[in-house]
C-alpha cells in the first residue's frame, strides 16, 4: 500500500527553486489526500536500505514534522491525528521505524530514534505502545555497537520527549542501567560511550527514585566522574553536562561527592580544553543558582518548612574556588567585546564569580581585593582588565557598608581609565564596573551617598564623553547613566542631574545618531538610557522633556518617510521604531502624570496620534506593542477628548485585540481598551459592540495564551464602568464566561507555584469584572438585571474563602465585590448576604488585616451590607 | 538532544528597559482602575454617611456663617489614602473636613494661564455661600464649605424628597456644587458631581474666555450679585481638592470683598493669613506640598500654648514678602493670635498671594484683555508656521 516517494523526496532537495517548489506541493498534496498512505510511504522509504541516504533522511525528517510543532495549538492537532490514525498503519510504521535502528547508514538510524522518540512522545501518556521500552532493551547487550549506539541514542530522545509520569519505575531503572552501563569504562566502543553519556543527561529528571538510594546513586556518581577523565573530549564535555544537571536537579544529595567534584572541576578549569572548562565553571556557577536560591526563599532562616536545607558548598570552597576563578580572568580574548556571540574562560570565570558574590557576599571581598590591588597598575592590558573585571563582579552581593569605602577610593581611578587608558578592552570593562557601582550602590536607600556635588560633574563629563568613544564602551557608559539615573528616581522635586539634563539628553541623541550606532547594541542602549533619564527628571526639567516630543516625533516621521528599503534596512528602521515609540510612551506617561504638564503634552496629541496610527500600518508586532503603550498613555492624558480619534484609531485597536500569535500585542490592547474606557467613559458606548465580540472571541479561544485572559475580565468591568447599564446587553455573553471561569478558579487542584499564581490572577480578573458590572448599574432601575448572578458570585466569595490560597490582591478585590455587589443590589440581596460566609467570617478578617487595602475595601464592604440588611 | 549552552548574559544588567515600561504601563493601569472604583465608591459612602448625619440636629456652632467663610476659605488637603471607616463615623471637625474635601476647589488667579482664550471658559460667580447639595434617601441637605450643615429641604432632585420618584431604586442620588445665593434663596450650581435633573436650582451662564466672553461675565447683567469671576480649564474633570484647573479671579467692578475681612467685618491695615504649625515649628499654607512662611521657636510656641496642626493667625508687615526666583522665600509676620474655631484650613499660597496683589499691583481686568489679545496674535502666527 505505500507509495514510491523516492524521487519527490530528491526533487525536493534540488538546487533548481522550481523543481524543489514542484516537488513541495506534491508532497503536500499527497498528504492531505491520503495521510496514512503518506506517513506509511515516508517510513518505508526511511527503512529501505537500498534507497539514497538524502531520500531516507528527508523522508524520516517529515514524518517527524507531521508529529510535532513548535506551536501549541498546532502540535495538540497532530498530537490528535496520529492518535486517529488505523492501528495497523501506525504498527507498520513503527516497524519500521525499529528495523532502520540497525541500518548500517548513520543518517538514517539517527532520524529513526528522533521519530521513535516523537511517537513515544504521543503515544507512552496514552498507555499506547508499552512494548517499545522493552524491545528496545531486550538485546542490547547483543547486537553489534552501532545498533546498540542507535538504542541508546532513542533511549536519550525519547527521555526528552516523555514525561517521567508516562514510564513506570521498573523501565527507568532498566534505561538507566542500560545508560549508564554503556558510559562504563568497559564499553569499548567510544560512540556507544558518548551516546550514553548524552542519554544520560536527559534520563536524570527520570532518575528522582535512584538518586535517592545510596548505593545507586554512589553508582551513577562514579561512572560520570569517571567519564569527565575520559580521553575523549566529547565524553568529558557530556560528562561535565551531565553534572551541571545533577548539581541543579539532585543539589540536595551532593554533599558526599562535592569534594571530589571540586578537584576534577579545578583540574579541568586550569588545564582542559576550552569546552569542557567552561563547563566545568558552569557546575559551579549553577551550585551559586541554587544556593542563591535556596537563600532567598528562606532569607537564611531554616525552619522546618523548609524542603531544601542550605549545605553552603560554596562558602566551604570559597578560599580555594576564588583564586581559581581569578585565574580565568586573565584568558581573556582579543576583541571579544566586539562579538555578540563570544563565550570564553574569562567571561564564564568573570560571571561564575560574581555568582559567588552573590551568594557569600562580604566573604568574597578579601579574597579578590589583593588580585585587584595587585594587577590593576600593570602594563599589561590583560592585567588590568582582569583586575577592573574582577572589582566589578563583587558589586553585587557583598553590603554597602564593605564596598563603599572600596569604591569611593577606587571612583576617581576609574574615572581615570574610563578616559585614558589605552586599551579599549580596560574602557569597556571599566565603564561596566562603573555602571554596577551606581546600580549597586548609588540611590534614595543607601546613607551614604557615593555621588556627592563634588564628583557629579566630573563623573557625567567622564561618561558622556565616552558616548564618544567606540561603540562597545559607548555602550557601557550609557548603561552607566541608566542606573545613575535611576538612582534618582525618587530623588524629590530637586535632582542633582537637573543642571546637565540639556547636556545628557543631547548627548544621547547624538550617540543613537553615530554611523556604528548599530554595533554593540549602542542605539538600543542610548534611547533606554533616554528614557530613564526621563522618567527620573523632575518638574525642574519638564520643560525640556516637553521640547523633547517634537525631536522625537521628528525623528519618528523620518522613518515613516524613507523608502525603498532593502529588508535589511527595513529590519533596522522597524527597530529604530520600536525604540521610538518606547521613548514617547515613556515622555507621555511623565508628563501625562502632572496636570500642567499634561497640558503642554497635549498640544501635540493629534500630531502623536497621526504619527502612531502610521506606525500602526507598519504592522510589525514589536512597534505594535510600543505604539500601543504610547496611545494607552495618551489616552489616560487626554481623557474624554480621545473621542476625537476613535474613528481612526478603532480599526488598529481591533486587530490588537485579535492578534492571537504575538499575545504580548494582544495582552497590551486589552489594557489600553480599559485605558479608553476610563478616558472616554460613556462616549465608548458606539465601539464597544466592536470591542466586546473581540473579547468574547479571544476568551474563547484555545490559542490564545492564557496569561491575557484574567486582563480580558477585568476590562469587561472597565467597559461596565465606564457605560453602566448600557452593559445590559453584554450580561447574556459575559456572565456566562464568567461564571464558568469563576467555577474553573474556585479551587487550585496543584500544588504548583505557577498554577496557583495564575489561578489567582484569574480570580483577580473575575472579580474586577464583578465589581465593574456592579458599580456601572447602580442607581439604575436595571440593576434587578444582576439579582439572578447573586447567588452564584456570593458561593464564588465563599469557595475561595475556604479554599485559603487567596493571595493579597485577590482577597482585596473579594471583598470589595461583596460591598459592590451590597451597595447595588441593596435589600434584594441582603438574605442572601447574610447567609454566606464571606458576609461573617471572610470579612471579619479582612477588617482586621494588616494590609491598609484590604481593610479599606472591607470597610467598604461592612458599611455597605449594613446599610442593605437594614433597609 | 541538545547540549545546555552553558553561556550566560554578559555585561548586560539583568532586566530589559522594554519589560520595565510594560510594568510600569500595567501599574499605571491597575492604579486607574483602582482610583475609578474608589471614586464610584466613595461617591456612594458620601451619600451613606449624610443619611446618618442628616437626622441629627445641625450643631448650632455651624450655622453661624462665619466671615472667613464669605471670603472662600480654601481647599483642603488631598488625602488619597483616607481611610472610609474613619469617614463614615467622623463628626465634628473631622467630619467637616471630610466633607470639604469632596469639593472642587479652585485656586486664586495670580498671574493670566497661557490659552486663555482658547481652553478657558468663564462666568460670573454669584456671593453668596460655596456648598454642597445632595439629595438622598426623600432628602436634600446643603453643606457649607467646611463641612457645617447649611440646609435641609425636600428638592425635586433624583430622591430629593419623600413623594418623588417612587420608582426609582431606593439607593439613587444627586450630588451638586453650588453657591446659595441668600438675597434670591437660590442655590446657583456651578458643577454636577453626580447625575441631576435640575428645577429649582439655576444654572450659571458660562462663556467662551475671548474678549466678547470676559466682557460678558465681567461687566453683563445677572440676576445675582456678583462676586468675582470663575474660570474653568475645557479639559479638567470634576476633581476634589484644591486644583489649578478652576480659577477665581476678582477686582472692585465685579465684588464687593476683593480685600479680606477682620472678624468684625472691617478691612486690617495689614494683610492677615491663617497658617498651620507643624510639628518642625514651620508655619505652613494647605498646599500640597505646603509653602513655609516661616518658623516659630520652641519659646513662642510655648508661651502662645500652640500645638501641631493647629491654625494660627498673623498680619504680614508692609511689603514684607521677600522673594527668590519666583519663590517666596521669606515673610515678616506679626503673631495676631488663633482664628475662629470653625474654621478647619490654613490658606492656601495663591489665596496669599492674591490678597497681597490685591494691595500692592493687583491683576486687572486689563492683563486679562490684553493677554487674550496677545494669543489671538500667537495662534495666527504659529498657524502660519505650520503651513510653512
Amino acid at each position: 500500500m505505500a507509495m514510491e516517494v523516492t524521487q519527490i523526496l530528491l526533487s525536493a532537495q534540488s538546487v533548481d527553486s522550481t523543481v524543489r517548489k514542484h516537488a513541495e506541493e506534491n508532497l503536500k498534496q499527497f498528504q492531505e489526500q491520503n495521510l496514512p498512505v503518506f506517513l506509511l510511504s515516508l517510513s518505508v522509504e526511511l527503512a529501505n536500505e537500498e534507497k539514497p541516504a538524502d531520500s531516507r533522511k528527508l523522508a524520516g525528517l517529515v514524518l517527524k514534522n507531521a508529529l510535532d510543532a513548535k506551536e501549541q495549538h498546532r502540535k495538540y492537532e497532530l498530537v490528535q491525528r496520529w492518535l486517529s490514525l488505523d492501528v495497523s498503519v501506525k504498527g507498520q510504521i513503527k516497524a519500521c521505524l525499529l528495523q532502520t535502528l540497525s541500518s548500517t547508514a548513520s543518517d538514517a538510524r539517527s532520524t529513526a530514534s528522533q521519530v521513535i522518540a516523537k511517537v513515544a512522545g504521543i503515544e507512552l501518556p496514552q498507555k499506547q505502545w508499552p512494548e517499545l521500552v522493552g524491545s528496545l532493551l531486550s538485546n542490547v547487550h547483543q547486537v553489534p555497537p552501532h545498533v546498540k549506539q542507535a538504542t541508546i541514542e532513542t533511549l536519550g530522545y525519547l527521555c526528552e520527549e516523555v514525561a517521567p509520569e508516562a514510564i513506570d519505575q521498573d523501565q527507568v531503572n532498566k534505561i538507566l542501567t542500560a545508560v549508564v552501563q554503556g558510559m562504563n569504562a568497559n564499553e569499548a566502543n567510544i560512540e556507544v560511550r558518548l551516546a550514553s553519556t548524552r542519554a544520560l543527561y536527559n534520563a536524570i529528571g527520570f532518575a528522582q527514585a535512584n538518586f535517592s538510594n545510596d548505593m545507586e546513586r554512589d553508582y551513577i556518581m562514579r561512572v560520570v566522574c569517571e567519564a569527565t577523565l575520559s580521553p575523549e573530549v566529547k565524553i568529558r564535555q557530556a560528562a561535565y553536562e551531565c553534572l551541571v544537571s545533577i548539581g541543579s536537579t539532585y543539589y540536595e544529595k551532593l554533599a558526599p561527592y562535592i569534594q571530589d567534584i571540586f578537584n576534577i572541576t579545578s583540574k579541568a578549569v586550569r588545564d582542559d580544553e576550552e569546552p569542557v572548562a567552561l563547563q566545568a565553571i558552569e557546575f559551579w556557577s549553577s551550585i551559586c543558582d541554587e544556593e542563591i536560591d535556596i537563600l532567598d526563599d528562606y532569607g537564611g532562616d531554616f525552619t522546618a518548612d523548609s524542603d531544601v536545607p542550605c549545605y553552603y558548598f560554596i562558602k566551604q570552597a570559597l578560599s580555594a574556588l576564588v583564586p581559581l576563578l581569578l585565574e580565568t580572568l586573565l584568558k581573556q580574548e582579543e576583541d571579544q567585546d566586539q562579538d555578540e556571540g563570544a563565550w570564553n574562560l574569562a567571561m564564564a570565570g568573570g560571571t561564575c564569580l560574581g555568582l559567588v558574590a552573590r551568594t557569600v557576599g562580604d566573604d568574597i571581598v578579601p579574597l579578590v581585593m589583593p588580585f585587584i590591588e595587585e594587577n590593576i597598575t600593570k602594563g599589561d592590558w590583560r592585567q588590568r582588565e582582569a583586575a577592573t573585571y574582577a572589582f566589578g563582579s563583587i558589586l553585587e552581593g557583598p553590603s554597602p557598608d564593605k564596598l563603599i569605602p572600596i569604591v569611593n577610593v577606587a571612583l576617581g581611578f576609574m574615572l581615570t581609565a574610563l578616559t585614558k587608558d589605552p586599551s579599549s578592552h580596560v574602557k569597556d570593562t571599566t565603564a561596566w564596573t562603573l555602571g554596577r557601582i551606581f546600580e549597586f550602590l548609588h540611590g534614595s536607600t543607601l546613607a551614604t551617598p557615593i555621588i556627592t556635588p563634588a564628583n557629579c560633574q566630573q563623573i557625567i563629563t567622564v561618561l558622556l564623553q565616552s558616548m564618544k568613544d567606540a561603540p562597545n564602551v559607548a555602550e557601557k557608559a550609557c548603561g552607566a547613566l541608566y542606573f545613575l539615573a535611576q538612582g534618582y528616581e525618587d530623588v524629590g522635586p530637586t535632582s542633582p542631574l537637573t543642571p546637565y539634563f540639556q547636556e545628557i539628553v543631547q548627548s544621547l541623541l547624538n550617540a543613537t545618531h553615530r554611523e556604528d550606532a548599530g554595533e554593540s547594541r549602542l542605539r538600543t542602549a542610548a534611547y533606554e538610557t533616554l528614557n530613564e533619564v526621563v522618567r527620573s527628571s523632575t518638574e525642574e526639567t519638564a520643560r525640556l522633556v516637553v521640547e523633547l516630543v517634537q525631536v522625537i516625533m521628528t525623528e519618528l516621521h523620518k522613518t515613516l518617510e524613507a523608502q525603498k528599503l532593502s529588508s535589511d534596512e527595513r529590519e533596522k528602521q522597524t527597530e529604530l521604531q520600536g525604540l521610538l515609540c518606547g521613548c514617547l510612551q515613556v515622555i507621555i506617561q511623565k508628563l501625562g502624570a502632572s496636570d500642567p504638564t499634561k497640558y503642554a503634552l497635549l498640544q501635540y496629541s493629534d500630531q502623536i496620534i497621526n504619527l502612531l496610527l502610521r506606525v500602526f500600518a507598519c504592522r510589525n508586532a514589536t512597534v505594535h506593542e510600543e505604539a500601543m503603550l504610547s496611545i494607552g498613555a495618551l489616552a489616560y492624558a487626554t481623557g474624554p477628548n480621545f473621542a476625537k480619534y476613535m474613528p481612526d484609531f478603532y480599526k488598529y485597536l481591533e486587530m490588537g485585540l485579535q492578534n492571537f500569535e504575538e499575545y504580548q500585542v494582544c495582552a497590551v490592547t486589552v489594557g489600553v481598551v480599559g485605558d479608553i474606557c476610563r478616558a472616554l467613559e460613556d462616549k465608548v458606548l458606539a465601539y464597544c459592540d466592536g470591542i466586546m465580540t473581540q473579547l468574547l472571541k479571544d476568551l474563547s479561544s484555545n490559542q490564545l495564551h492564557r496569561s491575557v485572559k484574567p486582563p480580558i475580565f477585568s476590562c469587561f468591568g472597565d467597559i461596565a464602568l465606564a457605560i453602566g447599564e448600557n452593559f445590559e446587553k453584554y450580561l447574556m455573553y459575559a456572565m456566562p464566561m464568567l461564571q464558568s471561569a469563576a467555577e474553573l478558579s474556585a479551587h487550585t487542584s496543584s500544588a504548583d507555584d505557577e498554577m496557583i499564581e495564575y489561578t489567582n490572577s484569574l480570580r483577580n480578573g473575575i472579580l474586577e469584572a464583578y465589581s465593574g458590572i456592579f458599580q456601572g448599574f447602580k442607581n439604575s432601575p436595571k440593576t434587578q438585571l444582576l439579582i439572578p448572578y447573586a447567588p452564584h458570585i456570593l458561593q464564588f466569595l465563599d469557595s475561595i474563602y475556604i479554599e485559603k490560597d487567596m493571595d493579597d490582591i485577590v482577597t482585596k478585590t473579594a471583598i470589595g465585590v461583596l460591598g459592590d455587589l451590597a451597595d447595588t443590589l441593596g435589600s434584594n440581596a441582603a438574605s442572601l448576604i447574610q447567609a454566606s460566609v464571606s458576609s461573617k467570617d471572610f470579612l471579619n478578617e479582612c477588617l482586621s488585616s494588616d494590609d491598609h487595602l484590604i481593610k479599606e475595601a472591607a470597610e467598604w464592604a461592612r458599611l455597605a451590607i449594613s446599610r442593605a440588611i437594614s433597609v | 538532544m541538545a547540549p545546555p549552552d552553558p553561556r550566560r548574559p554578559f555585561k548586560r544588567p539583568a532586566f530589559s528597559d522594554q519589560q520595565k515600561r510594560r510594568d510600569i504601563s500595567l501599574q499605571r493601569q491597575a492604579q486607574n482602575r483602582r482610583d475609578a472604583q474608589h471614586q464610584a465608591r466613595c461617591l456612594a459612602l458620601t451619600t451613606m454617611s449624610l443619611q446618618n448625619d442628616s437626622a441629627a440636629t445641625p450643631d448650632p456652632q455651624y450655622e453661624h456663617s462665619d466671615p472667613d467663610f464669605e471670603i472662600e476659605p480654601e481647599a483642603a488637603v488631598k488625602d488619597r489614602d483616607f481611610d472610609v471607616r474613619e469617614a463614615a463615623s467622623l463628626r465634628g471637625r473631622e467630619a467637616r473636613r471630610w466633607f470639604a474635601k469632596q469639593l472642587m476647589l479652585p485656586e486664586w488667579m495670580i498671574d493670566v494661564p497661557d490659552r486663555l482664550n482658547s481652553d478657558w471658559y468663564v462666568c460670573a460667580r454669584p456671593a453668596g455661600k460655596r456648598c454642597f447639595v445632595v439629595s438622598s434617601n426623600g432628602v436634600t441637605v446643603s453643606r457649607l464649605r467646611n463641612g457645617g450643615l447649611l440646609h435641609r429641604f425636600p428638592s425635586a432632585l433624583p430622591n430629593g424628597a419623600r413623594s418623588n420618584n417612587s420608582n426609582r431604586s431606593g439607593q439613587s442620588y444627586c450630588i451638586l456644587d453650588c453657591i446659595f445665593h441668600e438675597a434670591d434663596q437660590t442655590y446657583y450650581v456651578i458643577d454636577m458631581v453626580c447625575w441631576a435633573g435640575m428645577s429649582m436650582f439655576r444654572t450659571l451662564v458660562v462663556y467662551n474666555c475671548d474678549q466678547e466672553g470676559l466682557k460678558a461675565a465681567y461687566t453683563g447683567p445677572v440676576s445675582y450679585l456678583k462676586d468675582g469671576l470663575l474660570f474653568y480649564n475645557k479639559h479638567a474633570h470634576y476633581e476634589s481638592g484644591n486644583t489649578p484647573l478652576v480659577l477665581v479671579w476678582k477686582d472692585e467692578n465685579c465684588s464687593q470683598y476683593v480685600l479680606d475681612t477682620d472678624s468684625k467685618g472691617h478691612i486690617p491695615d495689614q494683610q492677615q493669613v491663617v497658617l498651620e504649625l507643624l510639628d518642625d515649628g514651620r508655619l505652613a499654607t494647605l498646599d500640597d506640598p505646603p509653602v513655609i512662611f516661616g518658623c516659630l521657636d520652641s519659646d513662642f510656641i510655648q508661651k502662645t500654648g500652640s500645638q501641631t496642626g493647629e491654625l494660627l493667625r498673623f498680619s504680614i508687615n508692609e511689603g514684607a514678602l521677600y522673594f527668590k526666583d519666583g519663590q517666596l522665600e521669606r515673610a515678616d509676620l506679626n503673631y495676631l493670635g488663633k482664628p475662629n474655631r470653625a474654621r478647619a484650613f490654613a490658606d492656601s499660597y495663591s489665596k496669599v498671594m492674591f490678597q497681597y496683589a490685591a494691595r500692592h499691583s493687583p491683576l486687572r481686568i486689563e492683563h486679562l484683555l490684553a493677554s487674550i489679545e496677545s494669543s489671538n496674535h500667537q495662534e495666527t502666527s504659529t498657524d502660519a508656521d505650520m503651513l510653512g
